[in-house]
C-alpha cells in the first residue's frame, strides 16, 4: 500500500434545506485498497458519494481525487475517477456499446480499443450490440462498471453494487472489485447497508450512521475486538450460573452459552466448571458478523 | 465540443423525434393543400365562365380610376399606384394571382403555423432534452465526466438550434414538394407586396414596396426560424428546471394556446404586449395585418422576444451549472 492517497475526504458536511445531513465525514482512501462504507437505511451513504462525485457541492469541506480538488480543479479530478451512483442507469434506447461510445467521446484520452478492453473485463462480448433496454439488471450493473472503468481511474466509487444481484452475482462481482484492487493497484469505494457483504470484500470500513462516521478501522482489528467463545456443556443451567459469576454470559443457540473472549481468564473458568462436575464439550471462539458489531457501536439504535 | 454535440444528436435521432415531427408535417400538408384546393374551385365559382384576366383588367381599370380621381390622398396615391404596377404585372406575366404555385402555398402555410403549430413541434423535440437525463438518472453519468457542465449543456442547446432548423427546413421543403403535385412548382417571382405598417386605426402605407416572392419568403421564413429558436430556448430552460417532461410540455402548452387567445382580446390591456407569447406572430408585420396591441411593430415584437429568450437561456445555463443533481 503507497501512502500518497488516492481519495482524501475531510470534513465534509451538508446542509439540505436547514437540515445538516452529513456531519463532519473525514476518510481516505489509499491505492489498491478496497473501502467499505457501512451504514443503515438513510445514514448518508448516497448522499457523501454524490457529494464525492461533484453532483452536490458541500456545504463545507474538501474532497481530493488523486491530489485534486474536486471545487476547484473539477475536470482534472474527474479524470481520476469512475463511478455508479445508486443504480446503473444508463440510456436504454442505445445498445451497451453505443452507450460505452457516448461516455467514452466526452474523454479526448479514452483511446478507441479501450472499448474493447472493458467489455471483455466485464464479460458482456456476447450482448453489447443490443438494447439497454433488453438487458437484465446484472448486465446493466455490468455496463455500469464497464462505464466506470472507460477512463482508467484511480478510484472507483461504486454505490450498493450488489443491489438486486442474487447469489452468484454477488458473489461474482465481490470477487470482480477485489481482482481490480489488487491486479490494477484500484482504490475502490464500496457502500452497503448489508454487513456480511463488506466483511467478505473490503479492507477497511467506515461505519457511518445519522450522517456521521462513529467508526474507521480495518476489518480485523473491528471483529478481533469482539471475538466471542461459545460453551457447549452438560448441565447446560449449571454451568451457566458458574460463568455467570465470572463474566456476562448470554444463550446461544442449539443449547450453548457465549462468553466474551477473554484469554487468560478461558482455563480458570474451564477448571471451576470442570471441578463443579459440568462437562465441557466444546469451547470455540467465534467471530461475531459485522451485525453484531454494527449493533455494538450504534448501541442497537433504531434507523431514522 | 463537436463530440459532445455528435453524442446528443445520436440520442435525439435514436428517440425517433425527428421522424414523428417529419410525419406530422406530411400528413397536414396534403390536408391543408386540399382546404387550399377546395378554396380555389369555390373562387372560381363565384366568379362564374369569367376568364381570370378578364376579372383582373376589371380590377385593374378600377384602379386606375380611383388615380385619376382628384380628391385623393398623395400617400394612398402612392399605395394605388403600387398596387396598380402589381396587377399589371400579372397580366403581363399571364400569373393568375388567384390560381397559387407551390411557393405561394408554403408561404401561406408557413404564416399560419407560426404561431402555433411550429412551436408546438418545436416544443416536443425540446421539452425532454434535458428533463429526459434528470428523471432517467443518465444525468449522474454524464455530469461525472472530465468536462464542465456548462459544456454539457452547451451541446444540448447546440444540438436543440439544429434540430430546431431542421424542423423549419422541413416545412419548407415539404410544403413545397407536396402541394407542387397539385399547384405546380412555379411563381418563385410573383410580386407581393410588404412595407405596411398600422398606427392606430390606419394602415400606413407610405413604405410599401413590391418584392418578388422567393425574397419575400426568405424573409418569413427568416422570422418563423426566429421564433422557432426563441421558443425553442424557453422550453430548453424549463427542461432544465423541471425533471418531468410532461410538466415541461404542460407549461409550455399552456403558455402558447393563452397566447393564440391573449391575441384577440388583449387590444385593451397595453402591458400585454410583454408577454413572448402573444409576440409570435413575426409574420403578419410583413404582409401587413393589425397588431393585437397598439405599439407593436417588428422591430418591438423581435425585441421582445430576443429578451425572452436571452432571459431564458442565461436562467438555463446558470442553474444547470450550479445545481445539486439529487
Ligand atoms: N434531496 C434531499 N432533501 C432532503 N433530504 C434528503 C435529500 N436527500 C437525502 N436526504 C436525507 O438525507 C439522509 C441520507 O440519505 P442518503 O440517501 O444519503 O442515505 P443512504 O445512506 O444512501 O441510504 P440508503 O441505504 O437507503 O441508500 C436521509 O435521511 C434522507 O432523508
Ligand atoms: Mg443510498
Amino acid at each position: 500500500m503507497s501512502n500518497t492517497p488516492a481519495l482524501e475526504v475531510e470534513n465534509l458536511t451538508k446542509k439540505i434545506k436547514r437540515k445538516l445531513i452529513i456531519k463532519g465525514v473525514s476518510f481516505t482512501l489509499y491505492p489498491g485498497e478496497v473501502f467499505g462504507f457501512l451504514g443503515p437505511n438513510g445514514a448518508g451513504k448516497t448522499t457523501t458519494i454524490r457529494m464525492i462525485v461533484g453532483l452536490i457541492s458541500p456545504t463545507s469541506g474538501t474532497i481530493k481525487i488523486g491530489g485534486k480538488n474536486v471545487r476547484t480543479e473539477f475536470t482534472e479530478a474527474m479524470r481520476h475517477l469512475g463511478c455508479i451512483v445508486e443504480n446503473p442507469e444508463l440510456y436504454p434506447y442505445l445498445t451497451g456499446w453505443e452507450n460505452l461510445e457516448h461516455f467514452a467521446k466526452m474523454d479526448p484520452s479514452i483511446p478507441k480499443d479501450r472499448l474493447d478492453e472493458v467489455v471483455t473485463q466485464v464479460g458482456l462480448q456476447n450482448r453489447i450490440h443490443d438494447r439497454v433496454s433488453t438487458y437484465s439488471l446484472g448486465m446493466r450493473q455490468r455496463l455500469g462498471i464497464a462505464q466506470a472503468l472507460l477512463g482508467k481511474p484511480k478510484v472507483l466509487i461504486l454505490d450498493e453494487p450488489t443491489n438486486g444481484l442474487d447469489p452468484a452475482g454477488i458473489r461474482e462481482m465481490r470477487e470482480f472489485i477485489r481482482t481490480l484492487a489488487r491486479e490494477e493497484n484500484l482504490s475502490v469505494l464500496v457502500s452497503s447497508h448489508l454487513l456480511s457483504e463488506i466483511q467478505l470484500m473490503c479492507d477497511r470500513v467506515a461505519i457511518i450512521s445519522k450522517g456521521a462516521v462513529i467508526r474507521t478501522d480495518s476489518v480485523e482489528n473491528l471483529l478481533a475486538e469482539q471475538e466471542r467463545v461459545i460453551w457447549k456443556a452438560e448441565p447446560l443451567s449449571l454451568a451457566k450460573e458458574i460463568l455467570e459469576k465470572e463474566t456476562e454470559v448470554q444463550e446461544g443457540l442449539d443449547q450453548t452459552l457465549i462468553t466474551l473472549y477473554d484469554e487468560p481468564q478461558l482455563p480458570i473458568w474451564n477448571e471451576k466448571l470442570v471441578t463443579a462436575g459440568v462437562k465441557v464439550k466444546e469451547m470455540r471462539t467465534q467471530l461475531p458478523s459485522l451485525e453484531d458489531l454494527f449493533l455494538e457501536v450504534t448501541g442497537g439504535e433504531s434507523i431514522d | 465540443m463537436i463530440n459532445l454535440v455528435r453524442n446528443e444528436m445520436l440520442k435525439l435521432l435514436r428517440k425517433k423525434r425527428l421522424y414523428v415531427i417529419i410525419l406530422i408535417i406530411a400528413f397536414l400538408v396534403p390536408l391543408f393543400t386540399y382546404a387550399q384546393f377546395k378554396e380555389i374551385q369555390e373562387q372560381r365559382e363565384k366568379m362564374g365562365n369569367q376568364d381570370w384576366r378578364t376579372v383582373l383588367q376589371q380590377e385593374i381599370t378600377d384602379t386606375q380610376n380611383r388615380l385619376s380621381s382628384s380628391r385623393i390622398q398623395d400617400e394612398w396615391r402612392k399605395y394605388l399606384k403600387i398596387r396598380l404596377s402589381q396587377q399589371q404585372y400579372y397580366l403581363e406575366n399571364d400569373i393568375d394571382p388567384r390560381a397559387p404555385g407551390a411557393p405561394t402555398f408554403m408561404r401561406i402555410f408557413v404564416e399560419n403555423s407560426i404561431d402555433l403549430l411550429l412551436p408546438l413541434l418545436v416544443m416536443v423535440i425540446v421539452a425532454d432534452l434535458v428533463s429526459s437525463e434528470a428523471s432517467g438518472g443518465t444525468i449522474k453519468l454524464l455530469l461525472t465526466r472530465p468536462v464542465k457542465r456548462w459544456r454539457i449543456l452547451l451541446s444540448k442547446y447546440i444540438a436543440m438550434l439544429m434540430s430546431v432548423s431542421f424542423i423549419v427546413l422541413s416545412v419548407a421543403v415539404l410544403s413545397y414538394v407536396i402541394s407542387g403535385l397539385v399547384f405546380g412548382y412555379g411563381g418563385w417571382n410573383m410580386p407581393l407586396l410588404t412595407g405596411f405598417a398600422v398606427s392606430g386605426d390606419e394602415l400606413l402605407t407610405d413604405r410599401v414596396h413590391i418584392v418578388p416572392q422567393w425574397q419575400y419568403i426568405l424573409m418569413e421564413f427568416g422570422l418563423v426560424w426566429y421564433v422557432s429558436v426563441i421558443v425553442g430556448t424557453l422550453t430548453f430552460m424549463l427542461s432544465v428546471l423541471l425533471r418531468s417532461t410532461a410538466a415541461v410540455m404542460g407549461i409550455m402548452l399552456a403558455s402558447l394556446i393563452a397566447g393564440a387567445i391573449l391575441v384577440n382580446m388583449v387590444s385593451s390591456w397595453e402591458s400585454a404586449k410583454y408577454f413572448f407569447m402573444v409576440n409570435l406572430n413575426l409574420t403578419n408585420y410583413v404582409s401587413g395585418m393589425a397588431t393585437p396591441i397598439e405599439g407593436m411593430s417588428l422591430g418591438f415584437s423581435m425585441a421582445v422576444l430576443a429578451v425572452w429568450g436571452l432571459a431564458g437561456f442565461i436562467i438555463a445555463f446558470v442553474t444547470f451549472s450550479k445545481r445539486d443533481i439529487y
